[in-house]
């Protein structure tokens, strides 16, 4: 486990993670301030954001203070100057999942937040152009979440019309 | 056909809303500049990197030019030079390229949430299809995200099976990038060429994984099959053609001087964009920036072979085509040195939770039969966790998000791919070039649909 970077907000929570040198637990007002202390820090790359609906999931372990909420946005923080890896879990909300865009720290994260949104309806603050990307404009919903069903082809055993 | 049922069919140019409403993304495609928004026309012309402290040739922002000195075009989804089913809406002044927008999401299949309803075992036949070219590289990141939640060690020989297969798999995926290169620049020869030489690896592939491509070879806990008797003999010939031709195809394209004219100092980046967007792989390495995760965060047996990593200088086209052309070099030195240095042993971990017993124990043991049931049943139970790791495939840094619930099913199951993100670079590096330009970027990105709309 690595120190935070001295600029890093006050009272974020950290802990070990597997395959990975910390994993940090800002609260969504501390997770902007965080995130740029790692940049000033040498994080260059922000390898990965994505969002996970923990909606029926029996219980993630957190460390003390961080209150569990259904949506989390993830960003993966990669060092190219000291070879390190970083991860900040941001908890998002239940209702309406928000936070702040990165945006202005690593453009690159804008086609991440807009997947983000589009498959699980997580709303980033500040980012310039929050439109689906993968799903058709018109779409109702955001396919990733937990309470959003499968597609099924039914698959049909009687009366089925024979070889010709 | 009567006047009356002629007008109804044609569209006439009086009713342009109709063709609008029928080419239209909505909000997702590009839209005129005096419908933009300034924030996201700063993103499109790449203000947000100069916001930062990048520089970008000051001549080069043109956000006052109006509509009517502009045309917005499309290319693709179905043109030939877009790989797949990419769509780029292209603002041309001229034959000048000034705003790009890629579209996306035309192959998507929701891979992710198939994901969360198969079981571990299940996942890699998932994974296989997102990056077609190169299936054993997805199968290895998600495989490596499985296998570190659950603890298991692998055999020596697993490990450099692995290996040998992902190098493998990087000569042919490579040469099927030089091969459509080629073709985008009118060179149609290296097209034929290219897969003709992918063609040698796919039959490897074949006799070994008993698929040509989508092997779901690399399995959580090992590999599905040994390699197949005389593999050596197949893997040296494999090594000796291919470096020898790819000395030709070096001459064929390098020594050739339309396609220097085309690829030097045409669309270059520089390291701080490329980081900035995100970029990985040959696109960052040709900027110079010494990254391969095979070197500086060594999975498998990386550590333990001999290879070079090959950086550019420009990070223009013909970089990134050296380097991907080094690659192949490289990858071929790594195979080798799994032929002479393959251990002996098992080919998955000999732990019957996570791996199917060998096929004569199920005759003979009943234990073995149950726990195969179980296993093709069930499925194993994965600790609760969350863990990303991410492997160097072809294209950059992939990387697997993968969060367990203790049940035998992801409960959330994420990839990194590096094409969705290298995509990103893709309205920088045309900005400002011509049209054909844009072709020879594209390529040289080396988008493979499938992964980037997954």
């Amino acid at each position: 486990m690595i120190p935070l970077p001295p600029t890093a907000p006050p009272g974020v929570a950290c802990a070990d993670a597997l395959a990975c040198d910390v994993a940090c637990f800002p609260t969504s007002g501390a997770y902007l301030d965080l995130v740029r202390a790692w940049r000033e820090d040498g994080f260059e790359i922000c390898a990965d954001l994505c969002g996970v609906d923990y909606l029926g999931h029996p219980g993630r372990d957190l460390p003390e203070g961080v209150v569990a909420t259904r949506f989390e946005v993830v960003v993966n923080l990669l060092s190219v100057s000291t070879r390190r890896r970083v991860r900040v879990r941001v908890q998002a909300g239940d209702r309406e999942p928000r936070v702040p865009s990165l945006f202005g720290l690593y453009p690159g994260t804008e086609a991440m937040e807009r997947e983000a949104f589009d498959l699980l309806g997580i709303l980033f603050d500040g980012h310039p152009d929050l439109t689906r990307i993968l799903m058709p404009e018109d779409w109702e919903g955001h396919p990733l979440r937990k309470d959003y069903a499968v597609g099924r082809v039914p698959v049909q055993f009687k009366e089925a019309p024979g070889p010709r | 056909m009567s006047d009356e049922t002629h007008e109804k069919t044609v569209r006439v140019a009086e009713r342009a809303e109709l063709l609008t409403a029928e080419t239209s993304e909505g909000p997702q495609g590009l839209r005129e500049r005096h419908a933009t928004d300034p924030n996201e026309l700063g993103r499109e012309v790449g203000a947000v990197l100069r916001g930062t402290g990048l520089a970008l040739d000051p001549r080069d922002v043109d956000v006052e030019r109006s509509d009517d000195e502009t045309m917005i075009i499309n290319m693709g989804p179905a043109h030939p030079s877009t790989h797949g089913v990419l769509r780029l809406m292209l603002e041309l002044d001229g034959e000048y390229v000034l705003r790009t927008k890629p579209v996306i999401g035309y192959l998507h299949t929701g891979m992710e949430k198939t994901g969360e309803t198969l079981r571990y075992v299940q996942g890699a036949t998932n994974v296989t299809r997102m990056d077609y070219l190169s299936p054993i590289s997805n199968e290895l990141g998600y495989c490596t995200a499985v296998e570190t939640l659950l603890g298991v060690e692998l055999p020596a020989r697993a490990v450099w099976i692995r290996m040998m297969m992902a190098e493998l798999n990087r000569v042919a995926s490579h040469l099927v990038w030089m091969a459509t290169n080629g073709m985008d620049l009118g060179s149609t020869s290296m097209m034929i060429y290219g897969f003709r030489e992918r063609e040698l690896i796919l039959a490897f592939f074949e006799k070994t994984t008993g698929l040509r491509m989508n092997n779901n070879y690399v399995r959580p806990g090992g590999v599905a099959a040994d390699l197949p008797d005389g593999w050596e003999d197949d893997v040296t010939v494999i090594c000796d053609t291919i470096l020898e031709r790819t000395d030709e195809y070096d001459e064929l394209l390098t020594g050739q001087p339309i396609f220097r004219g085309r690829m030097e100092g045409v669309a270059p980046i520089s390291a701080e964009e490329a980081m900035a967007l995100g970029v990985t792989g040959p696109i960052l390495r040709s900027t110079g920036v010494a990254w391969d995760l095979r070197r500086t965060m060594p999975y498998l047996a990386y550590d333990q072979v001999d290879f070079d990593v090959i950086v550019g200088t420009y990070g223009d086209n013909f970089d990134r085509f050296a380097v991907r052309l080094n690659e192949i070099r490289e990858s071929i030195r790594i195979v080798r040195q799994c032929v002479e240095r393959m251990p002996a042993g098992d080919y998955r971990a000999l732990d019957a939770k996570v791996t199917p017993p060998p096929r004569a124990r199920i005759d003979e043991s009943m234990e073995a039969l149950i726990h195969h049931f179980k296993l093709f049943t069930e499925g194993f139970q994965v600790p609760v966790g969350e863990v990303y790791t991410a492997i160097e495939s072809p294209r950059g840094e992939l990387g697997c998000y993968l969060v367990s619930d203790g049940g035998p099913h992801p409960f959330r199951m994420h990839v990194r791919a590096p094409s969705f993100v290298n995509l990103q670079a893709v309205p920088l590096m045309m900005r400002g070039g011509m049209v054909s330009d844009a072709i020879t970027v594209i390529s040289s990105v080396d988008p493979i649909m499938g992964e980037v709309d997954r």
